[in-house]
């Protein structure tokens, strides 16, 4: 019976690994022996495609640039989300309901949706190929799910601390930074990665908004999957690369998983 | 418990917030409003046209074509992921190491570029080269990405493989959330497997399946980067979805007020979903402690 249970999961992890498998083993191959037939293991496993990579600045500063504004959208997301989930989580306003709504709304607007706008404001701005403008576009979806995430976990902090705290004289700002802030700290931590992921992977926006400087990897990958002679090769090694941030970082999060997935509604 | 302050006084805190949305949310959006209702010339004269726009988007057999798209895509993978998901996760294993390990690699999916994900799909499916395309071949299958039903499959195995983590995430947070007593008290009474999921998990997965729900909905009927990688929309316009047919209108024939009226309608169908789901999902009375 035990043994039984664990079978479907295990098949569908597998059959979810696969194509990242098939990915990885891509990425040592030359492009050779990719269009020569199907080979589950590379024949000559090759760090060639990497290297390419490394060694040449308009590959690598892809991975840099999508960092520095994902970086860029978390720092202000975070900024501006843990007064507003605090407002939400310990007040009751003129509109609140409808409020938190509004916020969530805007997760709710694809970036096709805003695409032409925002490509208008930012070069009117004379803002585009800025890591900023990235950033700050990114900011209609990654504000309100900090938001929705943090209240989350404020929600889950007793009230009462409020009022002991305020009681001890400490001020907003110390009852914060000594108060409260620590004691959500995985909470922040789990909105940063959530932020920062889904800057990472949206497309559509970040790849319109930049032209060479501030261009990511994305971006870079479609430019050079667009000729005719595609390497396929170079293109699975930058794919990898893609994923490493957030394997890496997703460890530090595995308890979160849920709460931030389902933007603070959900406990672990 | 303490209840909460009543107090206007939180609109300090939320000020910056709001006055972030407003930059990239509220000035957008209103922008998008501006160009429904007036046409362009060369990009920066505009003249008010009513509601020309929306009328003629609303007569377009295009937009109700690709509208269907979206919607069949959006239902179908709905359809796969939300049944898939629950199975998996109820059989996940909630403790020990295996738990963690499982987690961790469900999760890579969801953590996958969008861009990316589309381009392994599209190397997958390649005759040869590709490990989906190689197998069919074996089988004596031609995989023929220019036959619409291979193409459907393929994008909603594609988006399976994408988004499912999601709901089994959100179903195993829930269903550990379950105290052992429960399925300990179900075996003595000699319930069933059915029964157990029935009456013990499926109540408890309502908030988990709501928000799996309108995420998985809103995110599949808005899809534009994996498929545009894999189809272009193709072949013919089988593929062409909603935001598909919205950036070529706005950004490629430059119609920006039929762009629009397309965006504001597509935003309007989008509000009334969350709007839904939302009071499903936030109860009106914010003051208990079940958030």
């Amino acid at each position: 019976m035990t043994r039984k249970v664990y079978v479907a999961p295990a098949v569908y992890t597998l059959l979810l690994m696969v194509p990242i498998y098939w990915l990885i083993i891509m990425s040592f191959k030359t492009n050779a022996e990719i269009g020569g037939g199907l080979t589950l293991i590379p024949e000559a496993p090759t760090l060639a495609n990497y290297r390419v990579i490394w060694s040449d600045p308009s590959w690598y500063l892809g991975y840099v640039n999508a960092a520095i504004y994902a970086a860029m959208n978390v720092a202000i997301a975070i900024v501006v989300a843990v007064p507003a989930a605090y407002a939400f989580s310990r007040y009751r306003f003129f509109g609140d309901r409808i409020l938190f709504f509004w916020f969530l709304s805007f997760r709710m607007i694809a970036p096709p949706i805003l695409l032409v706008p925002f490509v208008q404001i930012f070069s009117d701005l004379d803002m585009i190929d800025t890591h900023i403008a990235v950033a700050i576009a990114h900011c209609f979806f990654n504000v309100p799910i900090a938001i929705w995430i943090l209240e989350g976990f404020m929600s889950a902090v007793p009230r009462e601390l409020d009022d002991i705290a305020r009681i001890d004289g400490y001020g907003i700002g110390r009852f914060f930074f000594q108060i409260l802030l620590p004691q959500i700290a995985p909470g922040i931590a789990a909105t940063a990665f959530f932020c920062f992921t889904f800057s990472w992977v949206e497309f559509l926006l970040a790849n319109a908004l930049t032209t060479i400087d501030a261009k990511p990897i994305a971006g870079i990958m479609t430019r050079a999957g667009g000729v005719l002679s595609a390497d396929l090769a170079l293109l699975s090694a930058a794919s990898v690369l893609t994923l490493v941030p957030g394997v890496v970082l997703i460890y530090f999060v595995r308890n979160h998983l849920a709460q931030g997935l389902s933007m603070g509604r959900q406990g672990n | 418990m303490t209840r909460k302050t009543y107090g206007n006084r939180a609109y300090w805190y939320l000020a910056p917030a709001l006055m972030v949305m407003t930059l990239c949310g509220v000035i957008p959006m209103a922008m998008v409003g501006f160009y429904s209702v007036h046409d362009t010339f060369a990009g920066n004269r505009f003249f008010w046209v009513g509601f020309d726009w929306y009328a003629s988007v609303l007569t377009s057999p295009e937009f109700f074509a690709s509208a269907a798209r979206s919607l069949g895509f959006s239902l179908t993978v709905l359809a796969v992921q939300i049944p898939l998901g629950i199975y998996i996760a109820v059989r996940l294993p909630t403790q020990g190491v295996l738990s963690n390990v499982y987690v961790v690699l469900i999760a890579i999916p969801l953590l996958t570029p969008w861009l990316v994900v589309g381009y392994i799909w599209k190397v997958l499916v390649l005759p040869h080269a590709g490990l989906l395309g190689a197998a069919a071949l074996w089988l004596g299958i031609d995989y023929d990405m220019t036959n619409p039903v291979v193409v459907w499959l393929t994008l909603v195995l594609m988006d399976t493989w994408h988004w499912t983590s999601l709901v089994v995430l959100l179903c195993f947070a829930a269903l550990r959330a379950i105290p052992d007593d429960c399925y300990r008290a179900a075996k003595i009474d000699g319930a069933s497997g059915w029964a157990v999921f029935r009456h013990i998990q499926l109540p408890k997965l309502r908030l988990a399946l709501l928000i799996a729900l309108l995420l998985r909905f809103i995110d599949s009927f808005l899809i534009y980067t994996e498929p545009y990688v894999i189809t272009r929309g193709g072949p013919g316009v089988s593929t062409t979805f909603l935001s598909h047919e919205l950036v070529q209108t706005a950004t490629i024939q430059f119609d920006l007020g039929e762009g629009g009226a397309m965006a504001v309608i597509y935003f309007l169908i989008v509000l009334c979903v969350s709007w839904v789901f939302f009071t499903l999902i936030v109860p009106r009375d914010r003051d208990g402690k079940a958030r």
